[in-house]
């Protein structure tokens, strides 16, 4: 058993506040030390921005839970200080293997896309995750930046008013009040600060229970990732069996929506399951089981005034593509810059409104793919059943088939088309990095582009010329020149011009393009920026 | 772009029906349902080209 998550890594402690007849007012405050909420509070206090984390708990999560990040995520967690330790614990898979009925119908190989520093996902533990994000905050904290977590501090009561949000916490010592400016409310499906506020979610869309298993086997399984459509183990749903770090392996039992969770939890229950479909003389251990129950569904606005919501707070997807932690994680991504501007009153309050737009349009993104997947693998009537059959039985004789074949589509970024921030193309060039869209990575020299483009407004060249620096009402933006001459795997001409000799990208602090030009233009690219910070 | 076509195009109309029934034969109810679901996915994939396969699936609608 991984102790990992049974021990206090953020233990209550009296704060100030507790001896103080005065109420505090912090500047941003952060319920809940999940995913979301530790990467806020750490993109936060690099940027030397006071922030207070608040959570019921005082470890990290409690089981394997979400397992896999995307490239996306890893990017935005190098930029945090996190990345390294990500990818050296977790585990990088290629060959998945799909099975229907009691047959193998296919395999598969990723080959991921070259040219990119990080890979297109690792499996690794929620818990070792949030421990990395924990240690990274107390780095922080030591170097003195403004961040401090408070463990068993209770959310009891939220009054939300017009430049404030006021708290009551519950702690072990009894309750206390505080103030904040602002409220990142990062905690969970269950929301606790979503139902203090009476705000609830819109558009319900699917529901199901998924049985999770981890299992420590003694067998030496190949690192690859097994998807078994209706097998007789689990008849008329789904299975799915990956590999974490530490000989961990993740089973998932797809149960439908009408079950009895205790009978399904027995060990016995469970143990017939695993023997059913890894073999009888399967020797293994069970390091965590629980029953995971998901919905589509999303708030209808992620900000009310001065709370904004990130995570599964805000929507929530099923599990089929990781589009849960990964999407938190650019939802913080999103949010922190625009944050920080108008703290330091570099932008209006009304830039927040895109956090709106984009996030929006991207927990859309995900609950469209989530339910495509939960379509295929659980069809909803006699004809798609027939019609997902169909695809199954011809991927196993006809690669066309293959594509057909959902059993998640894996988080991919969402280009935030038609937000406010953009400015129009100007260029002809690939769609891929277009206005909206995330930057891509590609390989410069001995390192890569988004290390070099960091978290701050950047006015790309390739092979143009523009000012090294230019200020806009309070923004400063500094010039990264490049040309195709460095580019020796093709990969930035590839993904940046296309057939353009040269263009000039305006890049936001979330590595999102704001705007992009064959040239320099100084009253286009001033009047991207002000429209990149919410000022037109 | 291409229009789906709606007027005779097959080479041998009745043959080409003979061949479909045929295909049919000795088959059970949901025998017969998977392979049309399976001969559907053919053809879609033979075509390839959504818009297409949006009027097809347009002009089956309306003709029922």
């Amino acid at each position: 058993m991984n102790k990992i998550f049974e021990t206090p890594l953020y233990p209550y402690r009296r704060a100030p506040e507790q001896d103080e007849e005065r109420i505090m007012r912090h500047k941003v405050v952060v319920v809940g030390a999940g995913p979301i909420g530790l990467a806020a509070a750490i993109d936060l206090a690099r940027n030397d921005i006071p922030v207070l984390v608040i959570d019921d708990n005082d470890k990290v999560s409690f089981g394997s839970r979400a397992i896999c990040f995307a490239k996306r995520p890893l990017e935005i967690l190098d930029r945090l200080g996190a990345g390294d330790a990500m990818v050296e614990k977790g585990v990088e898979w290629e060959l998945g293997r799909v099975f229907f009925g009691e047959r193998e119908v296919y395999r598969f190989n990723l080959l991921p896309e070259a040219g990119h520093k990080r890979p297109a996902f690792i499996n690794l533990q929620q818990y070792y995750f949030e421990e990395f994000l924990v240690r990274r905050l107390r780095e922080l904290e030591a170097e003195g930046r403004p961040v401090e977590i408070r463990g068993r501090n209770k959310l009891a009561a939220i009054g939300a008013h017009e430049d404030h949000v006021t708290l009551e916490i519950d702690t072990p010592e009894g309750p206390y009040n505080l103030e904040t400016e602002w409220l990142i409310a990062a905690d969970g499906a269950g929301s606790p600060t979503r139902r203090m506020m009476g705000l609830d979610f819109v558009g319900k869309v699917f529901e199901d229970n998924f049985l999770i298993a981890d299992v420590i086997m003694q067998a030496d399984f190949p690192t690859e990732r097994w998807f078994w459509f209706d097998p007789p183990f689990n008849r008329g749903q789904s299975a799915l069996l990956h590999k974490q770090p530490d000989n961990v392996w993740r089973i998932d039992f797809q149960l439908g929506w009408d079950i009895d969770r205790e009978h399904e939890l027995k060990p016995e229950n469970i143990d017939r399951r695993l023997r059913a479909m890894l073999g009888e003389d399967i020797r293994y251990e069970l390091e965590w089981s629980s029953i995971y129950t998901f919905q589509c569904r999303r708030m209808e606005t992620f900000r009310k005034g001065r709370v904004i919501f990130a995570g599964d707070s805000a929507h929530q997807v099923s599990p089929f593509g990781a589009r849960g932690a990964n999407s938190g994680l650019q939802d913080t991504d999103n949010l922190v810059w625009k944050l920080r501007l108008v703290i330091e009153g570099n932008a209006p309050e009304s830039l927040l409104d895109s956090y709106d737009f984009e996030r929006i349009l991207a927990a859309d993104e995900n609950i469209l793919n989530s339910t495509r997947s939960t379509d295929f693998i659980t069809p909803k009537s006699e004809i798609s059943r027939i019609l997902r059959d169909a695809v199954l039985d011809l991927s196993a004789e006809h690669e066309f088939a293959r594509p057909l074949v959902n059993s998640g589509r894996l988080s991919v970024p969402a280009v935030y088309d038609g937000s406010p921030l953009n400015t129009a193309d100007a260029l002809d060039g690939p769609a891929i990095s277009r206005p909206g869209a995330p930057c891509p990575d590609a390989p410069l020299g001995e390192g890569f582009l988004l290390e070099r483009l960091g978290d701050r407004f950047i006015l790309l060249t390739i092979d143009a010329d523009a000012p090294d620096e230019i200020e806009e009402d309070g923004i400063t933006v500094t010039r990264l020149a490049l040309s195709v001459r460095d580019d020796t795997t093709g990969a930035l001409k590839r993904r940046y011009l296309g057939d353009e000799p040269s263009a000039v990208y305006l890049i936001r602090p979330d590595q999102h393009v704001a705007a992009r030009r064959p040239s320099w233009n100084e009253n286009l690219f001033r009047a991207a920026i002000r429209r990149a910070t919410g000022k037109e | 772009m291409t229009d789906l076509i709606l007027t005779p195009n097959l080479d041998n109309a009745d043959d080409f029906y003979a061949t479909l029934l045929a295909a049919h034969e000795g088959l059970t109810k949901k025998e017969s349902d998977a392979l049309h679901a399976r001969l559907i996915l053919i053809l879609a994939n033979h075509i390839g080209d959504n818009k297409l396969l949006e009027q097809a699936i347009e002009a089956a609608r309306k003709a029922g």
